[in-house]
Parts: structure tokens; C-alpha cells; sequence
């Protein structure tokens, strides 16, 4: 391109818009050619505060540390104390999030059950049921209930650790979910009672409850079929975190999990994802705010969720008030998806490693999120569920150092005090110091 | 005859006391006096046994149930037997909201009228219902037989899969993808057993039938790929 015109003007630089960006015009590009919508998975992809733009202080003359290696720091917590008789004991604060057989081959399933056994948590199950593997692999498994209800049953109900009542997810507060008819194989068609190879819908809200004073009941008849004996959580969507703690809570829950918007193996349009719900950042200090208020904090436990990827995120999710996090993206990077060593195959599909996200249309050349045989034959689920353990141990160690720098003998002394806030909007959401100060947005009895 | 009072006893033993009874339990006939319109009265039974509940009940009577036959001498609260896998539930008087909702098995009779959203992402269960059916009943419906005696509200049968709806009176309008079918014989003889086993005086020639008509199977499927 010449720098000047016939004339001998100069032309100036082109310009790209700020707003009418590449990746804008290439969302319109593609609408215009399929006349749908784009729907993805992998959680919102903008850039939001998050668990980066906070730091630790560490201890100093007026904190004391704790010697790393020899000096303990727990990293156990108990589920489910308020109501349950047999409330769910783990090692370790991360557990697996609710990803479904469906969405998640078979394989996959057990991988998460063998790796999260073997660290010493629980795994999840998700839309669609329990499947057999999933539940011999799993030593604590937490049966989600959903407003589908697919493979729904009293049996399984029993077998399961936990029941998790999933009202919201991060990725979509307020929405149901597709699985394409690609992925309906007939194992999935059969746990599902619907036809092989058509859309599945997943209902938005559940088909015989309504509101908190209904959900109240519903928590009744669920305990009085498993006998009181397993802890039912509540699973919200990052939306209005300290009303749904409330209601979650005053209906009953002995967990809550809170879900946001960075939380995203469950797929469905991307303007959704990206524009529905609040940063997880955002959520954790209303919810914890709610639990103090009832008075339940620690007694009903905080479970953390969306975006978490290493043990600075896990220490910062529980210093802020959560007494454990899950991890469901995380898993799946740890299980090889999104792997580099699949680049030519990404690139086939017309993406790349580490943005692929079409966990949906059963493709995966990890063979992770599929139901294709030949793709299921990639993934093997005894070195996926050693791969997921390493990582789990990797994730608890990371924060193990960070409390015990902060002179911290278990996980859950951690506090929001031991935390300042790089950003302005960190220290707003996270009701922390801004660095250098010991101010926040917002802070009580200041006149900002 | 096994007789236990609710009001006295407590909705915890009353669902222990029927958990604990084995498939060849001797102890086959129970009454429960005071019911008051407690809640999950009999939920997550399995075994062959018979509850008469002497009374109405509140939300999600015999739900999940599974082989026993519970018959509510009254009326019925909201989501009475969702999720039923198996056996019977029989409603005397009228059933709320959700009656049957994502039910897989067994039958629900219901011999007064059903209100809105019955049978709603049913997955193989049977409702027979004497008299009416409220708005969106059979919401997603996936699987089963719902017969309606009398007339169906708004919105029968949206977004359905494979269920059959037969209703004798009138629809007031259907929902989306729901479309009145061709009786054929088997579906005469299908209706026939179905009226027999709800106790419906009834003829299956009166009946319409009603179902999917399967153009929202895939959402756009011209675009598949592109979801």
C-alpha cells in the first residue's frame, strides 16, 4: 500500500474501530451468513475483574507465617452440617463441578470420578442422570437435580452423596441449555426418554416448583425420600447473589453454590454469556454478607465457582468468605482439552488451541465432549483421572503456601484482611483495600 | 390394616415406617388418618404395598413413587406423584398444579379435575383425569398417555415430544407443535385399556387424540453445524 495518493497527499494510518473491533464484525459476518445465533461454551471470554486484580500481603512484623513443610495447614472441610446426617468430608476445598454425561463422554466421567477420588473430593453429576461408571468411580458424588429432571430417579437419588439443586448456572442466569442431536447417541437418548438424534431442551425453571417458599418444599420431599441422611445444596447463577443466598438459605439449603459468569462448560449463545450474570469477583462478598446476616456463615458452607484456575484463585475465593470452590473448565484443560498437541485438528474446525469452545457440537479432537466413538478412543480415563489429580494436588499446595505465608494454619483462616485489590473495581467487588491504601469503593463511614 | 395418624406420629415416621417395608412385607394395607394437607405425604416408596390417605393433601403426595398404590380420599396439593417411576396413585377429589409432572411410569388417576401445567416433561407415566385439565398441561411432554375426560385448557400439549394426548371435550388451543392426529385402531385400543384401568365411563370413540408435530425436533436444522 503506497503512503501517499496520486497527488502526493499522505494517507493516514488505517484505523481500526474500537467498537465495530474484528471480533465484532466477524459476529455480524457470521450472522449474516446463518441467520442463527453463535452458542459456545467456555464461560465469558471478556475481560472482567477476577481473582488477578487481587494480591496478598503476606505476613510481616505484625502477622506471623507458618514454616512451609513443616508446619501445618489444613486444607480439609465438611458439607452439608446444618441439617444432613452424613455431611460430605473432603480433603481438599475444590471440587468438580456438575458437567453432564451427554455433554461429557462416558470416559470423560470416569476421569473426573478417579481424579477427584483420588484427591480426596467429590465429582458432580450433570443433565442427563448418573451413569454407573460415573458413580463406581466417584468415593462422593453430588447428584444434581435439574429442572429437566433427565434420568431422574429415587434409586440414584439414593446412591448419591449430595443432592444439588441446580436453579442457575454462571454461564446462563435464567436459561435453559440444548444438547445437539449429534450427541444423542442411544445411550444418552435412553437416559433421557427422548428419540436419538433430536435437540434436547433443558428447561430454564423447574416444572413443579416456584419461588422460594415452594423450593422450601421441594428441599422437604427430597429429604424425607433419602431420609434426611445427604446434604442438599442449592446451586445459583452469579445474579443477585445476596437475595438468592437469602432464599436459598431461608428455604433450607445446607450448601449454597454460587456460579459466576466466567463459569462455563454448559453451552448456549454467546451474547448470553457474555452479557447475562456478574463476575464471580462481584458475587462472593453479597453471598458471604447474606450467610452473616442469617447468621449461617460456615454453618451453611459457601461453595465458590467460575473462573477458578490455580491456588491463588482457590486462597482469594475462601479469604473473601467461601468455604470451598469448584472447578469444571479447569478439569477439563487438566483432562487434555484444549491441548496444543490437537492444533492441526483445532485448526480444521477453525479455531485454535485454548479457544476452542464448541464443547457442544461433539467434535472434540480431544475426544473429551463427544459421543463420537472414534473420538472416545483418544481420551483414556485412567491417565485423565491421574492427570486431574495432579492437578488438584498442585491447585491445594499453591494455596497451602499462600495461607501459610499469611500465617494461616487452615484454609478457611483466611480472611478478606489478608487481601488489597489492584484495580478500583477489585476493590469495589471485593471490598478490600485498594493497594497503598485502606480505603475501598463504597467502604462504611467514608464519603466515597 | 396398618393405621398410622400424621398428626400425632409425624411426617418423618411415616415416610421411615413405609421406606422400611420390604418388597414381601406382610404388612400390605396402610391408613393414614389426619393428613390436614401436610406435605410429601408417602414420597420415594418402593414396594407393593396400599396407603389410603384419609384426607387431602398438600405438595407432592407419592412422589417418586415407585410399586405401591397410594389413594388420596380427598383432594391433592401441587406435583402429586412427580417423578413416579411405578404403581398407582388415585386422587378422589381434584389435584393442583404439576399433577404427574416428569413422571417415567405407573398411572395417576385423578377423579375430579387437574389444574394447569399436568403432566408437564412427563417421561412415561399415564394420567387418566375424570373431569378437566388446567393451562400448558403437557408442557414438553416426552413420553406416556394422558386421557382427559373432559375439556383441556390453554396451551395443551407445547413444545411436546412423543406423548399422546386424548381429551374427550374441548382444547382451548394448543400449544406449539401440538397437533390433532388420526385415531387409528391401536390408538382406540391403547385408549380403551387406558379408560378400563382409570374407571372412566367413558367410550374411546368420543376421544381426540393429540401430539407432536415434530417440526421443533431440531431447532433450525438447515444450521445445524452453526449452533
Amino acid at each position: 500500500m503506497k503512503d501517499h495518493d496520486a497527488r502526493g497527499i499522505p494517507h493516514t494510518t488505517p484505523r481500526q474501530s474500537a467498537t465495530f473491533t474484528q471480533d465484532a464484525n466477524s459476529d455480524i459476518r457470521r450472522a449474516a451468513a446463518t441467520g442463527i445465533y453463535d452458542i459456545r461454551g467456555g464461560g465469558a471470554k471478556r475481560k472482567v475483574p477476577h481473582f488477578d486484580d487481587l494480591l496478598f500481603l503476606g505476613a510481616s512484623i505484625s502477622r506471623y507465617p507458618l514454616e512451609g513443610y513443616r508446619e501445618k495447614c489444613g486444607t480439609d472441610v465438611t458439607l452439608g452440617t446444618r441439617h444432613a446426617s452424613n455431611p460430605i468430608k473432603l480433603d481438599i476445598p475444590i471440587t468438580i463441578a456438575g458437567m453432564s454425561f451427554g455433554a461429557l463422554s462416558g470416559p470423560a466421567k470416569e476421569a473426573l470420578g478417579r481424579g477427584a477420588s483420588a484427591a480426596g473430593t467429590s465429582t458432580t453429576t450433570g443433565d442427563g442422570g448418573m451413569t454407573p461408571e460415573e458413580r463406581g468411580h466417584s468415593s462422593k458424588l453430588v447428584y444434581q437435580y435439574l429442572p429437566s429432571r433427565y434420568g431422574m430417579n429415587p434409586d440414584d437419588l439414593r446412591k448419591a452423596d449430595a443432592i444439588e439443586i441446580v436453579v442457575g448456572q454462571g454461564a446462563k442466569p435464567g436459561g435453559g441449555g440444548m444438547l445437539l442431536g449429534q450427541k444423542i447417541s442411544d445411550r444418552v437418548a435412553e437416559m433421557r426418554n427422548l428419540p436419538k438424534g433430536i435437540d434436547q431442551r433443558s428447561s430454564c425453571r423447574h416444572p413443579d416448583w416456584t419461588g422460594p417458599d415452594d423450593l422450601e418444599i421441594k428441599i422437604l420431599e427430597l429429604r424425607e425420600i433419602t431420609g434426611w441422611k445427604v446434604p442438599i445444596y442449592v446451586k445459583v447463577a452469579g445474579a443477585r447473589p445476596y437475595f438468592d443466598t437469602t432464599l436459598a438459605v431461608k428455604a433450607g439449603a445446607d450448601v449454597v453454590v454460587l456460579d459466576g459468569m466466567q463459569g462455563g462448560t454448559a453451552a448456549t449463545q454467546d451474547v448470553f454469556i457474555e452479557h447475562v450474570g456478574q463476575p464471580t469477583l462481584a458475587c462472593i462478598r453479597p453471598a458471604v454478607r447474606a450467610l452473616q446476616d442469617l447468621g449461617m456463615h460456615r454453618e451453611v458452607q459457601l461453595i465458590v465457582s467460575g473462573g477458578i484456575r490455580n491456588g491463588a484463585d482457590v486462597a482469594k475465593a475462601m479469604a473473601l468468605g467461601a468455604d470451598a470452590v469448584a472447578i469444571g473448565t479447569a478439569a477439563l484443560i487438566a483432562l487434555g482439552d484444549n491441548d496444543p498437541k490437537w492444533e492441526s485438528e483445532y485448526n480444521k474446525l477453525g479455531t485454535t488451541a485454548g479457544a476452542y469452545d464448541d464443547w457442544h457440537e461433539g467434535q472434540d479432537p480431544a475426544g473429551i465432549t463427544t459421543q463420537d466413538p472414534e473420538l472416545m478412543k483418544r481420551f483414556d480415563p485412567v491417565e485423565g483421572g491421574r492427570r486431574l489429580r495432579n492437578y488438584l494436588k498442585v491447585l491445594t499446595l499453591e494455596a497451602q503456601t499462600i495461607a501459610r505465608a499469611c500465617g494461616k494454619n487452615h484454609m478457611h483462616n483466611l480472611e478478606p484482611e489478608d487481601l488489597v485489590a489492584l484495580t478500583m473495581e477489585a476493590a469495589a467487588m471485593a471490598q478490600v483495600p485498594l493497594a497503598g491504601t485502606d480505603w475501598y469503593p463504597g467502604k462504611p463511614n467514608t464519603s466515597y | 390394616m396398618q393405621t398410622f395418624d400424621l398428626e400425632a406420629q409425624g411426617l418423618r415416621a411415616l415416610n421411615a415406617t413405609l421406606h422400611a417395608q420390604a418388597d414381601n412385607t406382610n404388612q400390605t394395607k396402610w391408613e393414614i388418618i389426619n393428613p390436614k394437607g401436610s406435605h410429601a405425604i408417602a414420597v420415594g416408596l418402593d414396594a407393593p404395598i396400599e396407603v389410603n390417605v384419609k384426607g387431602s393433601t398438600g405438595y407432592y403426595c407419592a412422589g417418586m413413587n415407585k410399586q405401591a398404590t397410594v389413594h388420596v380420599h380427598g383432594s391433592a396439593g401441587p406435583g402429586t406423584a412427580e417423578n413416579m417411576m411405578s404403581g398407582t396413585v388415585i386422587v378422589e377429589g381434584d389435584a393442583s398444579q404439576y399433577a404427574g409432572a416428569t413422571g417415567h411410569g405407573g398411572t395417576l388417576i385423578i377423579k375430579g379435575n387437574a389444574s394447569s401445567r399436568c403432566g408437564i416433561s412427563m417421561k412415561g407415566i399415564d394420567i387418566i383425569v375424570h373431569g378437566n385439565i388446567g393451562h400448558m398441561s403437557a408442557f414438553m411432554a416426552q413420553s406416556g398417555n394422558i386421557v382427559v375426560c373432559g375439556d383441556a385448557g390453554d396451551a395443551l400439549g407445547d413444545s411436546c415430544y412423543e406423548a399422546r394426548f386424548f381429551v374427550r371435550g374441548s382444547v382451548k388451543s394448543l400449544g406449539a407443535d401440538c397437533i390433532e392426529k388420526e385415531m387409528r385402531p391401536e390408538h382406540i385400543e391403547l385408549l380403551e385399556e387406558l379408560l378400563e384401568r382409570g374407571g372412566c365411563d367413558a367410550k374411546a370413540s368420543e376421544f381426540k387424540r393429540y401430539g407432536s408435530a415434530r417440526t421443533l425436533y431440531n431447532f433450525d436444522v438447515d444450521n445445524a453445524a452453526a449452533y
